[in-house]
């Protein structure tokens, strides 16, 4: 992050940056940034994608997953100078403003969610899973969340919202193949 | 939440972190997968003055099984590969329920089990799996490769044999005599906790007897355990009812468990001798013979 | 020509209408506390005590200063200086910002650093010297009793223990004799182990201080911003129009958010000092280790009986540990909140419960965790009593519910500790719990199994709790009257802007709130915008904590509807030209007695209101509302759980869980489905693996998510929701009744029961929560209760 010095302050010792190039949701941008600088952070902070949530220090709620290659990780538990030359997916790229991803869509057909906090996180990991498994069973989509906390709904619409969404998709791409 | 200043390298080849880290002197720490490092760093358990990032380094994301049956598995592979891995069903059975119980699925995606036996935290479950199956760590050095076993690998909590100007590139899981048998079982309170107990049992047999047996403990002492006499009261007979309950109660014996809020030291002996016994008892001799 | 509207098409009540805050939610468009961005923000973090109890000797900060970035730094000497070291509770005690004299807990606010970036504050509260003097440690209310334990509140004139306050309620005389005259008595000792609300987003604010205007305007994590408006005017000393409190989105609150915490006082007064914009965002051990905590209570009471199973009478005494700082969020008339609302559902002829609060070097809190004030213990203790009971009588624990359970014919039902219970059908919600369950079909299932070595288990938990405070005769939080308020705007084109003193956190009140709209006056739900959370433009409320805002706010808002429909209508005898007494209401419409045809909707009433007003009527339509409720509300549930405990490892699996809660009319059901399960994870979280607890020297066990356990989706079980049974509130202007916490409250006891029936072979009475493996494992084989909280043990 930036530090602005006083005219009459003693300077310090430079602090090292390092120039990142990342790809956040199909964009790409260059970025001048110290080494310390969490992923979460950057994203949040420095791009004002503030859709990525923190809620822990220890690695454990989830709320600030993000896809990177396609794969859900917790943002807060990656430098941003590692994510330099990869790609970045966070909420805010799951679907164009005006259309919603069948999570989305799911998430609040089956009330997926309360106070919110944790839902872009849930979406990113049920994300990668459908993109693996397009057919989970309830036991897989609990399993695939388990990296990821909740306080408010207790998990059964997350898990509901999931299965609402992976229907859909089965059923986009079904329509989709039997058009081509 | 807020790590303190380090500086930052990214190796673009093992020979180049092994400069960096031999530039760097003792305070250089190697980065891979991150998933123990840097919740340490957020909470400033540690702050290492430079991190030697080995992400891009290309070709180190592999595991395969080699046609001796041995299996590597590369410093970037990540626990998540493992776990959705073609070639270890069925090939590799103490691995395989390992793998879907390292952390939770979003750390597995990113941590390593390279990374994970580096760390060398009592708790981890992958040292407890790579102990029984008799694995070994390559590390390069300045003067080129050098295997360490694991058993000399892993020196205490958290320390590993490693020289500062070393890192891990490979583990290798020796091939087996016979046919592989076993599994992993962890008392976890909830997914990502660590284990209150975690048991390793890996077995090879020839359709008789048990010829090889590895029995190693997750969480119950100052480093992983492995519990030597349990493995020998194995070693050399059939599996019966009566060794695997003496290998239970000898695997309980060699753990070194302390009392906290997870369990008493008597509760998590007493799930070392379940798991074991649970373990074995699952484990059937006719499809090992078929197989 | 008008005609009524289907009130489920606009969003009316009964409605399970889509959330319309989803729709920046799933966006990732929410507006939380950490996104709000000011120009010339700086960024605040605190140094916190890494001891329990220690005087502070010497605390040097001119590392920090001199650090490039840092801006700041405050110490209690600087805070004392401004007569800010210490401010009020919400319990009229008193609690220390940064410390000046000792710690007095771990984690307790020591200093701050505000720097022109988060990382850079943290860089420099490391470089503070704080030198600590140790001091013995009090970990245990019990312990603070000793005679020889050090004074911990030694601050505060004429305190010479560690005593907060005895305080009583009940019939003692009466209750004796009750005793006096039992055939059995049964008696039960528990622990309800501390625990914490932790929503995932933790504690912040951003305090904006504009010297040139003089406004203060703060961004809060807050459920009662008035509240908090009204504290820092007297805390601060600041005049109350020039204050501001904004309250964004928030990412859970659960009671976590109702208090002041230090962190919000110091960075208002560094942007003061500053005169920047100051955020201060709380990590998530300062969230865990500071701010308020819940429960944390002994529980030892006793039941007399008749031989066939009718309750004579039942004693109760608590011992709550209240921390460092007595700063329970609660009504002020009641010391240990709503604890005498225990047995409220069952015929108590007589009944007392003695209270005891305890100063320990522990962190302040006793807020009301999703519970109503500590109702979640006191239902607790009534379920887990009943099934002792029943077991020492030898019967049944559904009959001996069926037999004590208020009956339909005797509401209004007044308690022995002076509540009035207006409405229910107690029984019918048991009976429809235990058919759901197949109650008679598992226990015979139980018995089967048990011939197998099979260990399975049945809880039931009954219970009504006590939601919506107030009445403000009997409830108020540091003088300030417990009612709420709306505000309802029609604008010229039938549209809407309602503002409620509520602040929701996630319960949806953005679309609840809308339906009631609808249903008062037939104007779509997704015609009314919704506010709520800004003190400049809401209207006085106390917020949403405690089960409130539908009891409370809910209503006001019903009446605030009714007053404009009031104007409408002398708007539509004009527009229909006719007396107003000739007029008739219909959802949406007014119409002619004599000629329903002739009408006029809702929508066209606003129009005329800016466009078309009758002589001598002022133009306009809209009102506010202060609502002062007669009564609280009063929720019942049955919830049922099945378990099959591993008697090898302690581990214990929920085979299924029943819940069926009658809380009056349903608004948006969807919603309040979404309400019950979520309490009912907290309930399976505290039964199964959540609790804070503490080593000797103070140490907190459950400071970060590696220790204080919350359940993922894979470890929660599934949950089978009834709301069948509807017992309409009888005051509530729409007949609702309060739902948030209820799970929470009666859930825990369902499934500690479970896991006792399972054990009931064994002579286990008592397993204290949370039921980890490990004390599920020693009971079962020990053949003993295992009690208190689970101990940092040393041996070994």
């Amino acid at each position: 992050m930036t530090i602005i010095y006083e005219e009459t302050a003693d300077d310090g010792p430079p602090i090292p940056e390092q120039r990142i190039t990342v790809r956040v949701n199909g964009r790409k941008v260059v970025a001048e940034v110290e080494p310390r600088l969490l992923l979460a952070h950057f994203l949040r902070y420095t791009m004002r994608l503030t859709g990525t949530h923190t809620g822990c220090d220890t690695t454990n709620c989830g709320a600030c997953t993000v896809l990177v290659d396609g794969r859900a990780i917790k943002s807060c538990t990656m430098f941003a100078v590692m994510a330099d030359g990869h790609e970045v997916t966070t909420v805010e790229g799951l679907a164009s403003p005006s259309e919603l991803h069948p999570l989305q869509e799911g998430f609040k057909e089956k009330h997926g969610l309360q106070c919110g906090f944790c839902t872009p996180g849930m979406m990113m990991a049920a994300k990668a899973l459908l993109d693996r498994n397009p057919d989970p069973t309830e036991e897989d989509v609990r399993w695939a969340l388990s990296g990821n906390l909740c306080r408010c709904t207790g998990y059964q619409n997350i898990v509901k919202s999931v299965l609402w969404a992976a229907d859909k998709l089965r059923a986009e791409s079904g329509q989709a193949e039997e058009a081509s | 939440m807020y790590p303190s200043r380090f500086r930052y390298q990214a190796a673009r080849s093992a020979e180049q972190a092994v400069r960096l880290l031999h530039e760097g002197g003792e305070d250089a720490k190697v980065l891979a997968g991150g998933q123990s490092l840097i919740p340490m760093m957020k909470l400033r358990f540690a702050s290492p003055e430079l991190l030697v990032d080995i992400n891009a380094i290309p070709g180190l994301d592999y595991h395969r099984v080699d046609p001796d049956g041995s299996i590597h598995v590369g410093a970037l592979c990540r626990h998540a590969d493992l776990e959705h891995s073609d070639l270890l069903p069925g090939h590799q059975p103490t691995m395989t329920a390992a793998a879907p119980l390292i952390a939770d699925p979003l750390v597995r995606n990113r941590g390593t089990l390279v990374g994970s036996l580096c760390h060398a935290d009592p708790q981890g479950d992958w040292a407890s799996v790579v102990l029984a199956l008799g694995g070994s760590i390559v590390a390069q050095g300045p003067a080129g490769q050098r295997t360490i076993p694991l058993r000399e690998f892993v020196l205490g909590p958290f320390e590993n044999a490693l020289a500062h100007d070393e890192i891990a590139v490979e583990a290798v899981i020796p091939a087996p005599r016979g046919a592989p048998a076993g599994g992993y079982l962890k008392l976890e309170r909830r997914v990502g906790d660590f284990a209150t107990a975690g048991v390793a049992v890996a077995l090879e047999t020839d359709g008789s007897q048990v010829i090889r047996a590895g029995i190693a403990l997750t969480g119950v002492g100052g480093s992983t355990i492995e519990a030597t006499e349990a493995e020998q009261v194995l070693t050399g007979r059939p599996l019966t009812a009566e060794t695997i309950a003496e290998a239970g109660r000898l695997a309980a014996a060699a753990a070194q468990p302390k009392s906290d809020h997870r369990g008493s030291a008597t509760y998590k002996r007493h799930i070392v001798s379940t798991f074991v016994v649970r373990i074995l008892s699952r484990i059937d001799w006719t499809q090992e013979r078929a197989a | 020509m008008s005609q009524a509207v289907d009130e489920i098409k606009i969003g009316g009540m009964g409605a399970s209408r889509r959330r319309v805050e989803d729709n920046r939610f799933i966006r990732g468009k929410g507006n939380y506390t950490d996104d709000v961005v000011l120009p010339g923000m700086l960024h605040m973090e605190i140094l916190r005590s890494p001891v329990a109890h220690a005087r502070i000797t010497r605390i040097d900060a001119s590392r920090a200063w001199d650090m490039p970035g840092v801006r700041l730094v405050l110490t209690g000497e600087m805070m004392a200086t401004r007569n800010l070291a210490w401010m009020p509770t919400l319990s009229y005690d008193t609690q220390a910002v940064l410390a000046t004299d000792k710690v007095r807990f771990q984690g307790q606010e020591v200093a701050c650093v505000i720097a022109d970036d988060p990382y850079i504050a943290k860089d420099a509260c490391e470089a503070i010297e704080v030198d600590y003097e140790p001091l013995p440690v009090v970990v245990s209310p019990q312990a603070a009793l000793e005679d020889d334990a050090p004074v911990i509140r030694d601050d505060k004139e004429g305190q010479a223990t560690n005593v907060i306050y005895d305080w009583e309620v009940g019939d003692a005389e009466g209750t004796d004799r009750a005793f006096e005259q039992a055939d059995v008595i049964s008696r039960l000792q528990l622990h309800y182990p501390r625990s914490h609300p932790s929503p995932i987003e933790c504690c912040g604010s951003i305090a904006d201080f504009n010297r040139s205007t003089q406004k203060l305007t703060v961004y809060m994590t807050t459920q009662a911003p008035h509240i908090v408006r009204a504290a820092v005017a007297l805390i601060a000393e600041l005049p109350e129009h020039m204050i501001r409190i904004i309250s964004p989105d928030i990412g859970g609150g659960f009671g976590n958010k109702v208090p002041v915490y230090p962190g919000y006082v110091c960075s208002i007064l560094a942007s003061i000092l500053l005169e920047q914009p100051v955020k201060w965002i709380e990590d998530k051990t300062g969230n865990l280790i500071s701010t308020g905590f819940a429960r944390d209570v002994y529980l030892d009471g006793e039941l007399a009986l008749s031989r066939d199973g009718k309750i004579l009478g039942m004693r109760m005494r608590t011992l709550a540990d209240h921390g460092a700082f007595f700063a329970d969020a609660q009504p002020s008339k009641f010391k240990i909140g709503l604890m005498h609302s225990t047995f409220g559902c069952y015929n108590v002829p007589f009944a007392h419960l003695a209270a005891r609060g305890m100063y320990t070097n522990k962190s302040p809190g006793g807020v009301a965790y999703r519970c109503s004030f500590r109702v979640t213990e006191a239902m607790f203790f009534q379920e887990r009593m009943m099934q002792a009971a029943a077991d020492d009588l030898g019967m049944d624990q559904a009959e001996f519910r069926r037999i004590n359970l208020v009956r339909d014919e005797q509401f209004p039902h007044r308690t022995p500790f002076g509540f009035l219970l207006d409405s229910g059908q107690y029984g019918a919600c048991l009976e429809l719990g235990l058919k759901a369950v197949g109650y008679e079909d598992f226990l015979r299932q139980k018995a089967e199994a048990a011939k197998r070595g099979r260990l399975l288990g049945i809880g039931i938990s009954t219970m009504s709790e006590p939601l919506g405070a107030g009445n403000s005769r009997e409830y108020d939080i540091l003088g300030i009257k417990m009612f709420d308020s709306a505000e309802l705007r029609v604008h010229m084109t039938g549209k809407a802007l309602l503002r409620t003193g509520a602040r929701g956190q996630g319960q949806g009140h953005e679309t609840t709130w809308g339906q009631i709209v609808a249903h008062e006056l037939g104007i779509p739900a997704d015609d009314v915008t919704v506010e709520e959370g800004d003190t400049d433009t809401a209207p006085f409320g106390m917020g949403t904590y405690a089960s409130r805002s539908t009891p409370v706010a809910g209503a006001a808002i019903a009446m605030v509807c009714r007053k404009v429909r009031a104007k409408a209508r002398k708007l539509a005898a004009h527009l229909l030209e006719v007396s107003e007494e000739d007029i008739e209401w219909e959802l949406g419409r007014f119409y002619v007695r004599s000629a329903p045809d002739r009408g006029v909707t809702i929508q066209e009433c606003a129009m005329a209101a800016y466009s078309n007003m009758p002589d001598g009527l002022e133009p306009g339509l809209e009102n506010n509302a202060y609502y002062d409720p007669p009564n609280l509300t009063w929720p019942f549930a049955c919830y049922i759980v099945t378990v099959e405990v591993d008697p090898e490892t302690g581990v214990w699996d929920v085979l299924n869980m029943v819940a069926v809660d009658d809380c009056g009319v349903r608004i948006n059901p969807m919603i309040v489905e979404g309400q019950i399960m979520g309490g009912l994870t907290e309930a399976f979280a505290m039964s199964n693996m959540q609790f804070i607890t503490y080593d000797a020297d103070g140490n907190c066990i459950g400071s970060n998510y590696m220790d204080y356990l919350i359940p993922t989706a894979w470890e929660t079980p599934g949950f089978e929701l009834h709301g069948e049974v509807v017992t309409p509130s009888p005051h509530h202007p729409i007949g609702a009744k309060g739902v948030g916490e209820c799970a929470a409250v009666g859930g825990p006891a369902a499934f500690v029961n479970a896991v006792m029936d399972a054990l009931k072979g064994t002579g286990v009475r008592n397993i204290d929560m949370p039921l980890l493996p490990d004390r599920v494992w020693e009971a079962v084989t020990q053949r003993h209760d295992v009690s208190g909280a689970p101990p940092i043990r040393t041996d070994g």
